[in-house]
């Protein structure tokens, strides 16, 4: 019988399985796998080994390495015997998760290297302004998967990088791959906060959670089939001193500039390739919808804190009327310890949901490197048409000049016929400008063909390959989201039911 | 086996409520019961008012609700308060509600009345109960108008909790064995309007009344000197339990509060994923899921807080009232004992005063008089004796009245603590059982949600 398994990471590297639903259809139980892996990856790689097992019973339900996992899940019919579910697995099952899967076709980064962001640290030094300031930064570990599947145990490559070193490089990305979706960063500054949340940057759940983020952009990055063969995205993983030097070499801090001055441009397009237009359209409003959705999302989070915390009182004042009862006494007193629980309950369950909100707002950042890519595609094919139409006037131009026919009004024309016309010497010498001129704009205009075509089919498969991943990753989180609410139902039911008996007992 | 009813009758409209009133506004002070109807009436929502009961006594049985109580007499008395009406006169606007009593006890004529009662007339027969009882423990009356509620006053839900607490009120009375033979009572559930204001007029008089006020004032002044070591530990009791209390009426009140503002959130939060779900293809059935369930859990939230507001609200509400009460019955036995000790200190004194040696200003007093010495004397001894012995018929009654006093608080006291924990401990449980029933529905939902949609 399948069965999906509501899986948690715990520390001392353990992984404890419930079973929570029993679907019989097999796309659910690959949803297993998937939750596996978006838990991993949103609570930490650090465990290298995996114990899967069953909650009621404690039987280990297999060993399995992480890396292992992911290989095979990526790999096309594989025969070896699946790490999850025993002999449940099979291999239809197998294809499935390939198309499953975050680790993309071809050879990638993540398939060479481990890759994770293991801490973070306080750091004190001067900053631009030569003043002093505290910052945190990040430790990124690396180690060769080779060395691990023949059994060595090789301590990782480490260096420390902060929050604005990841900006450089995915600005770097940005302008070089302008083609591509690029994953975005954890947020710069704590967004959409409830009244418990903390809006400061160095409250440590908010770097807890900005650790996370940054090593799921790096996974994210190093297992795009482009991306992650980027040289400078290797140095960043392995160079700490000479990488920022690396980077600014290649010069695209002055695309950068110039990129973000052509997004906001306003200009106008006369043949957009609609399905572009279209997915801009989508952009914006993926951006507006989810950032509507978390905000209310803070608002009841917060709201449902209020009324867990309250029933707190009920425990307190319970204990204290049980002093002066005789016969309630008992019943009271317990009665009133499960109130503190329920109240103390409440904390657990919204940390968890943050991450859900943080898996949305990866999605809201997402949208802003698609409608990006939109953009981009404009303003190619605006330079194409600008290119374009540059050369039919030449053309035309040197057509007026040739059969001495004026079509249009034009300035020269008109001083012409008022003072005379040019001799014969000026107008071949305009006329083999012109012809050189008209030369270039071929060259050019066939350029910027093949550079709009290119980038528009560079570009489209990757918007193909970004909506894919966001259908599968939003159905996850949808669904881990209905979990948990689940978990709370659950919860609640003990708790009131533990508190019926004491009343009971009154 | 002692049983309480708890009628609840399917509430239908009842058109008796004229539309605007604006003009009769009155001293909100004097009457209770006057409702003043502005243009802005809600009155009118057709679930407020409640049909006429079935009047068979099976029927009523049926809807009895049997407690687990250690009192065994059988119950044969059963009434029932509903059917707020409003009246209106020339001079003020009122509501009355229907009293409908079904009996077999011999002291009545007839084994069914049905009477209509406004708030007055409840107030007047607790204030009756509570002179010819005074350290019995009465069940407290909704209470008077609210100045914070303002708003609340004119609707339904004002008028309904007060008819529920005008019922417990009435079927506590009926359920004590020393109040409900009481012949107020008797008057109160049998009387038609007329009779029952010619009833009222007599009696002790303003004077009277006032006298007693003013004997009661001046016994809590010099306050009691040897209360007996339980009343004291009452007292303590009632002292803590009514901080408790009120402690869990707030807490209860803040719930409630909170739960509706955490719905109100929520019913902007499930539109926001129906609202995604447009702009999507293969996610919008998942989207459309999770909307769904906050949906649900609207729905759930709403009938909770519902059940909150009218199961334990109330009942934390009336305990609150309770305390109050027992404070003010400990004080009444504390002012007897205060009475009955004021004068056997009187009777002290006066025989100090007959002991002692003449003084010589009553000597020279008599001698004035034309007395001789030992005359006077007499004369003196005699009228003080006199005076003492009526001391002591006085003290004896007054020591009557205390044991009396005492006993009946006594008794009062076991059965108060009974109903306390009884009512308590349903409310608490029914809040409970309604929590499990709200986390089962949604969880229920949810799941099926899951193995849908997706």
């Amino acid at each position: 019988m399948l069965s999906v398994y509501q899986v948690y990471l715990l520390p001392g590297n353990s992984v404890y399985c419930g079973s929570t639903i029993s679907p019989s259809q097999i796309p659910l139980y690959t949803k297993c796998i998937l939750r596996l892996k978006v838990i991993l990856i949103f609570y930490s790689l650090q465990g290298r080994t995996l114990i899967l097992k069953d909650i009621k019973s404690h039987e280990s339900l297999s060993l399995v390495c992480i890396t292992q996992l992911e290989r095979r899940m990526a790999d096309a019919g594989n025969k070896e015997s699946a790490p999850i579910g025993g002999d449940e697995f099979t291999n239809t099952e197998l294809e499935n998760n390939k198309n499953n899967t975050m680790v993309e076709e071809g050879s990638t980064l993540l398939r060479r290297m481990e890759i994770s962001v293991a801490e973070a640290e306080k750091r004190t030094g001067k900053n631009t302004v030569n003043m002093q300031e505290i910052f945190t930064v990040y430790l990124i570990e690396t180690r060769p998967i080779d060395a691990i599947t023949e059994g060595h145990n090789p301590a990782p490559d480490s260096l420390w990088r902060r929050y604005s070193e990841f900006e450089i490089l995915r600005n770097y990305l940005l302008v070089t791959y302008p083609f591509i979706v690029v994953p975005p960063l954890p947020e710069k500054r704590a967004e959409f906060v409830w009244h418990k949340l903390s809006a400061d940057n160095m409250d440590p759940d908010f770097v807890e959670r900005r650790r996370v983020g940054l090593e799921n952009f790096l996974l994210r990055v190093a297992s795009h089939s482009v991306l992650s063969n980027d040289k400078i995205l290797y140095h960043f993983l392995t160079e700490e001193h000479r990488w920022k030097e690396v980077v600014y070499e290649t010069g695209f801090q002055a695309k950068a500039d110039s990129r973000i001055k052509a997004l906001s441009a306003t200009f106008r397009v006369k043949n957009p390739d609609k399905r572009f237009t279209e997915m801009k359209h989508y952009s914006d409003e993926l951006q507006s919808l989810t950032s509507q959705l978390l905000r209310v999302r803070a608002r009841v989070a917060d709201r449902l804190y209020g009324v867990y915390k309250v029933h707190g009182n009920y425990g307190r004042v319970f204990s204290e009327w049980s002093a002066l009862e005789k016969e309630m006494g008992d019943g009271l007193q317990s009665a009133g310890h499960h109130m503190d629980a329920y109240a103390a309950s409440v904390d657990d369950m919204l940390e968890e949901e943050e991450h859900y909100a943080d898996q949305l707002k990866e999605y809201l950042f997402y949208a802003e490197a698609l409608r990006a890519v939109c953009r981009k595609h404009e303003l190619t094919q605006y330079e194409l048409e600008t290119a374009s139409s540059d050369l039919i006037s030449k053309k035309q131009q040197r057509e007026e000049l040739a059969t001495g026919m004026v079509r249009t009004f034009s300035f020269k024309g008109m001083t012409n016929k008022l003072f005379g016309q040019e001799t014969p010497e000026q107008r071949e010498a305009k006329l083999s400008l012109l012809e050189e001129q008209i030369v270039q704009g071929e060259e050019t205009v066939t350029e910027k063909t093949v550079e709009c075509e290119e980038y528009v089919k560079g570009a489209w498969v990757d918007m193909q390959r970004f909506k894919e991943q966001k259908d599968r990753d939003l159905r996850e989180a949808l669904i881990g989201y209905a979990v948990m609410q689940i978990s709370m139902c659950k919860k609640g039911i003990q708790v009131w039911t533990n508190a019926k008996e004491c009343f009971h007992k009154m | 086996m002692s049983r309480t009813i708890d009628a609840v009758v399917s509430p239908t409209q009842t058109n008796t409520i004229p539309a605007d009133i604006s003009g009769q506004m009155l001293d909100l002070d004097e009457d209770d019961d006057l409702e003043v109807f502005s243009k802005d009436l809600t009155l009118a929502d057709g679930n407020m008012f409640n049909a006429s009961m079935p009047t068979s006594p099976g029927s009523m049985v049926n809807q009895c609700k049997f407690e687990e109580d250690e009192e065994s007499d059988s119950k044969d008395i059963f009434i029932t308060v509903d059917n707020p009406e409003s009246h209106v006169t020339a001079i003020e606007t009122f509501i009355t509600y229907r009293v409908l009593t079904k009996t077999t006890r011999s002291e009545f004529d007839n084994s069914e009345y049905e009477v209509r009662r406004r708030y007055q007339d409840f107030l007047w027969l607790k204030g009756k109960l509570e002179d010819a009882h005074s350290t019995l423990i009465v069940h407290p009356l909704p209470e008077k108008f609210v100045v914070k509620g303002m708003v609340e006053r004119f609707n339904g839900d004002f008028i309904e909790t007060r008819r529920k607490a005008l019922h417990k009120f009435l079927n506590r009375i009926a359920d004590h064995p020393i109040l409900s033979c009481s012949e107020d009572f008797k008057v109160f559930l049998s009387a038609q309007a007329w009779e029952l204001t010619t009833y009222k007029k007599q009696g002790p008089g303003f004077l009277s009344r006032m006298g007693e006020t003013v004997r009661a004032v001046a016994n809590s002044v010099r306050g009691v000197k040897n209360r007996p070591e339980e009343f004291t530990a009452i007292q303590e009791y009632v002292e803590d339990f009514s901080n408790k209390i009120g402690s869990l009426d707030k807490v209860t009140q803040r719930i409630v509060k909170e739960q509706k503002e955490y719905l109100e959130e929520l019913k902007e939060y499930g539109p926001t994923y129906t609202l995604w779900s447009g702009s999507e293809e293969e996610l919008a059935e998942q989207l459309k899921g999770v909307a769904g369930c906050i949906e649900r859990c609207c729905k759930e939230t709403e009938e909770q807080v519902g059940h909150l507001s009218d199961t334990l609200v109330p009942v934390l509400h009336e305990y609150v009232l309770c305390a109050e009460t027992l404070k003010a019955v400990l004080r009444r036995r504390d002012n007897i004992q205060a009475e009955f000790e004021a004068k056997n200190e009187a009777l002290a004194t006066k025989k100090v005063d007959r002991d002692a040696e003449s003084s010589d200003l009553g000597f020279v007093w008599g001698s004035l008089l034309g007395k001789n010495p030992e005359e006077a004397r007499h004369q003196r001894q005699e009228r003080l004796d006199g005076e003492i012995e009526e001391l002591k018929e006085e003290i004896d009654k007054l020591e009557d009245r205390v044991e009396w006093a005492n006993n009946a608080l006594k008794g009062d006291w076991g059965r108060w603590q009974r109903s306390m924990r009884g009512d308590l401990k349903s409310a608490f449980l029914s809040t409970a059982e309604k929590n499990v029933d709200y986390y089962e529905k949604y969880f229920i939902f949810i799941h099926t949600q899951i193995t849908v949609s997706l």
